[in-house]
């Protein structure tokens, strides 16, 4: 079915999204910033300056840098992080695992949401239940994230005590976060399947199944339900790839959550450069590959695409 | 919002008076810009004056401590005495500021190439939209996160680091456009029928194009003013003396539990902001495009 | 065959040429031309209708658009009342606006999708000052009614209408200003075979009661046969036969005539065994084409003059017009 053929020309897009990426951050370090101004004091001396410049092999040309810069990368080798002086590749495992699961985890609570809210809301369009429905998602989308972290955070945490303000470890440290991320998506989500619904239910074939017989329970779940999905899909495969770009941070910061976003954040903080050209490295594998992995089930969920 | 009348033949003003949400967002987007421009009319305070007798009070009706000032606080202060109230009109400005910046240069950018991609086609069309299609598979906000670090936080650096993913929405867009309009049928019937060069481009293909550009746009603005927001709050953005509503945020939120004033109202300044520009963006789009499904 | 009918003469078409550059760009020259229209000559009679049949690409549109000059020629002239529409002033290019009007093959996306119909049908008068105000919604209400529809349509959007009724939304706004001659530029081929009878009969209508001379473009020919009273059949840029509709359908004389013939489906189950003349091969591009008949690579007749040149139209009968060398003759009973 050409699937396979479609599969490797994406993964070569990846791998040329990925080697384009980091020649782009690579000379975004290297010419529009020089490191050995950053990592050293204002008073360091000359001999200093040069002695470092050395050490890093900034004093070979720059042509020459990039190959070492990309063969090292290619061998999975991203250098020692200026900041926590181990591997960056140690560095990152230890915070991207938690974050992909927790912002996995908004995900899951935003689809969970967002179907049965869009739904409701379709079920009888300008009612009043599909106007709060309408004002809620809206609110999700206009709302900065941190901010109604923090407001979760004074109710639920500060006032009622029920979950801890911040910290890891339990699944009670878990909520406030997943929950915080997931609004944005939620509310996306809420107003896509809202709509799709509407259409789907004014379309033809809801009137057939309708002369059919067919109850209008049945109808929404089994006709419209299966269309919206792939409208979903998209959706959260997007979100889940800003999230995990930096759009987290904020959040994982309002609540101490020692993720990636908090790395990326305490990474810049720190000016560590071999440690962010590692994380641009990652998020953008990543990316593509979730880019992939949607493509590959709207396809499944989707009769009518085929690559 | 109505769904089963159209608008009989009215004014643009009496048809923005028929959609309630929007007008609603209309009027409270002039008066929150009205209040931020002319800053020093609405206060007394200055936004860097401090005023340590009166740290973290609570949002208040009564008149400060301070000698000679007469005007309450009545949003509270914060760790430093400052007046919030005060702090949030000019604060607005930097918030204001950054989006209008980026979302105007971004959208210039982003239409010059998309026009220029859906007028001339070809090679040039596939190299635009190939960059297009790359960044937007490319994490963006991280690129512009690693110019942030090594140009340092501020303003400027903070509008330049957002310019970097401004541009790639204005670009389909324009381009789409660009296309519909140059293969249409439309501009050929108004030749046909005798009308005017000037006329077919004023009365048919600039409002075609206008309008979706305009809600790109204000969306954009929306998206951008909330963009600034998040990084301010990280500590990427303007630094302090100068304030935003998200460095507001990110300054205050140590103080949650004793003064959670400092951060409830610069999120709700930045909330009710977007919230309007939404409203409006999405009434225009419903407004001037009739294929647009009403709901 | 100018002279003896100069009276009944509207539009008169002389050595018709049409050119697209292919490649080329702002600085660097197009390197060749596709010859959309290649030496046309024709004549359209007042109050009659012209039928122009052919395969899809073979330049038909493009005579529509010429005749119209919504596009620039490349070379020959055109006549509309005797004189050249490419000599006009500024005014008289006004007042032909008037006069000629085009209809589409998809009317709808002719359409400002942000005006109500009534926008649509009245911008002509408008724009030449023939009505405004009450007057021009009066004018409006009455040809939605010419074209059937109701005038309480007014103030709807055309993407809430049905396909055919969108394309009498789009004969409405053509008639609007009262023209004597229309371009129908395949009117009815992108509509549901259901309405096609319905279009066809209100264009017949229209004619009868507004005194219109159509040039109605379609690739079929049992569509052009009911309506025309004259046809030209063209191929890849060219004019293969030219008559009276009623003689070109008891004498062809271009093989390709008697092709696009045997390829309607015959009705009558009785007559299906008469053999039929099924065209092989494909159709030659337009771009450069070689010299000599464009139709010789797919003629059972072609012999060596053909594939060298260019065979002139000559009126072979009084008023029936082929550009063959050969003396073909199709006189078998087809429909």
């Amino acid at each position: 079915m050409g699937m396979s053929k479609y599969i490797a020309q994406r993964l070569l897009f990846t791998l040329f999204v990925v080697l384009g990426i980091s020649i782009l951050i690579f000379f975004i370090t290297h010419i529009v910033g020089n490191p050995v101004d950053i990592m050293l004091p204002l008073q360091a001396t000359d001999a200093e300056r040069l002695a470092l410049t050395q050490a890093l092999g900034l004093d070979r040309p720059i042509l020459e840098q990039l190959w070492t810069f990309l063969s090292d990368f290619a061998v999975g080798d991203f250098g020692m992080s200026w900041w926590q002086n181990r591997p960056c590749m140690e560095v990152i495992m230890d915070r991207l695992p938690i974050s992909m699961w927790l912002i996995l985890l908004a995900s899951i609570i935003s689809v969970v949401c967002a179907i049965p809210l869009g739904i409701v809301a379709a079920y009888r369009p300008g009612s009043a239940l599909d106007r709060v429905v309408t004002i809620f998602s809206t609110a999700g989308i206009c709302f900065p994230p941190f901010w109604i972290g923090l407001m979760l955070m004074l109710i639920f945490a500060v006032k009622l005590g029920w979950l801890p303000t911040s910290g890891m470890g339990t699944w009670k440290h878990l909520v406030l976060p997943a929950v915080t991320i997931s609004f944005r998506p939620m509310g996306h989500l809420a107003q896509i399947v809202r709509f799709e619904m509407i259409q789907q239910l004014n379309a033809l074939y809801a009137v057939t199944a309708r002369a059919k017989g067919v109850t209008e329970m049945s109808l929404l779940f089994k006709h419209a339900l299966k269309n919206i999905m792939t409208a979903s899909l998209t959706m959260i495969g997007n979100d889940y790839c800003k999230q995990l770009g930096g759009l987290s941070a904020a959040v994982e910061v309002v609540f101490g959550f020692a993720g990636f976003g908090h790395l990326i954040s305490e990474t810049i903080e720190n000016m560590d450069f071999p440690l962010l050209q590692a994380e641009v490295f990652f998020v953008a594998i990543i990316v593509c590959l979730i880019n992939l992995l949607t493509d590959i089930l709207y396809a499944a969920f989707d009769p009518r695409i085929r690559y | 919002m109505e769904q089963s009348k159209k608008p009989k033949k009215t004014s643009l003003l009496r048809r923005f008076r028929h959609n309630k949400p929007a007008l609603f967002a209309g009027i409270v987007l002039i008066i929150i810009l009205t209040m931020i421009l002319f800053a020093p009319i609405f206060t007394n305070f200055g936004p860097a004056k401090s005023d340590l007798a009166n740290r973290l009070t609570g949002p208040t009706t009564e008149a400060s401590m301070a000698v000679g000032v007469t005007q309450p606080h009545f949003l509270g202060t914060d760790q430093l005495g400052r007046d919030i109230y005060t702090r949030l009109l000019y604060g607005g400005r930097v918030s204001l500021n950054v989006g209008f910046t980026v979302a105007t240069i971004g959208g210039v950018i982003g239409v010059v190439l998309g026009m220029l991609a859906g007028y001339f086609g070809g090679w040039t069309d596939m190299i635009i939209m190939r960059m297009v299609d790359v960044w937007a598979s490319s994490p963006t906000l991280l690129i512009a996160l690693t110019f942030v670090m090594i140009l340092g936080p501020g303003q400027k650096n903070l509008i330049f680091a957002l310019l970097i993913n401004s541009w790639t929405l204005f670009c389909r867009m324009a381009r789409s456009q660009v296309l519909i309009i140059r293969s249409s049928a439309m501009v050929e019937s108004g030749h046909a029928i005798g009308a005017s060069t000037n006329r077919i481009l004023y009365k048919h293909i600039m409002p075609n194009i206008i309008s979706p550009m305009v809600t790109t746009y204000i969306l954009e603005l929306a998206h951008f003013i909330n963009a600034e927001a998040n990084l301010s709050f990280l500590g990427f953005g303007v630094q302090p003396p100068d304030t935003s509503w998200g460095l507001m945020i990110g300054e205050g939120r140590k103080y949650l539990t004793q003064a959670p004033w400092i951060v409830i109202f610069p999120g709700l300044m930045i909330a009710t902001t977007v919230l309007c520009l939404n409203l409006i963006g999405n009434w225009i789009r419903d407004e001037f495009d009739p294929l647009a499904v009403k709901l | 065959m100018i002279d003896e009918r100069a009276k009944k003469t509207l539009l008169s078409v002389r050595g018709l040429k049409k050119y697209f550059p292919i490649g080329g760009g702002l600085v660097t020259k197009a390197k060749s031309f596709v010859h959309a229209v290649d030496g046309v000559t024709l004549d359209v009679m007042a109050g009659e209708t012209l039928g122009l049949v052919g395969e899809s690409g073979c330049g038909k549109t493009t005579i529509g658009r010429l005749v119209l000059k919504l596009l620039p020629k490349t070379e020959g002239e055109i006549f509309f009342q005797g004189e050249d529409i490419y000599q006009y002033s500024k005014e008289q290019e006004k007042n032909f606006r008037t006069k000629a009007q085009l209809i589409f093959q998809d009317s709808f996306s002719s359409f400002d999708s942000r005006d109500t119909i009534g926008k649509i049908i009245g911008e002509p008068l408008l724009v030449h000052g023939i009505a405004s105000g009450s007057e021009l919604q009066d004018r409006v209400s009455q040809l939605l009614l010419d074209v059937g529809l109701k005038p309480d349509l007014y103030n709807e959007y055309p993407h809430t209408l049905a396909a055919g009724q969108k394309q009498c939304i789009g004969i409405a706004r053509s008639i609007a200003l009262n023209p004597d001659f229309i371009v129908c530029d395949e009117p009815i081929s992108a509509l549901d075979v259901s309405v096609r009878a319905m279009v066809l009969n209100l264009l017949k209508d229209l004619q009868s009661s507004k005194n219109l001379t159509y040039m109605f473009i379609s690739h079929d020919i049992r569509v052009v046969r009911w309506l025309s009273s004259h046809i030209a059949v063209m191929y890849v840029g060219k004019l293969c036969e030219y008559a009276e509709t009623e003689e070109m359908f008891a004498h062809r004389l271009h093989p390709y005539t008697e092709a696009l013939l045997s390829a309607v489906p015959i009705e009558d189950p009785r007559k299906r065994n008469i053999k039929r003349e099924i065209l092989l091969g494909e159709v030659p591009s337009p771009v450069d084409p070689p010299p000599g008949c464009r139709f010789a690579a797919r003629c059972k007749l072609a012999n060596e003059r053909c594939f060298k040149e260019d065979p002139v139209l000559e009126e072979r009968k009084p008023g029936h017009w082929v550009a063959c060398w050969e003396n073909f003759h199709g006189e078998s009973e087809i429909s």
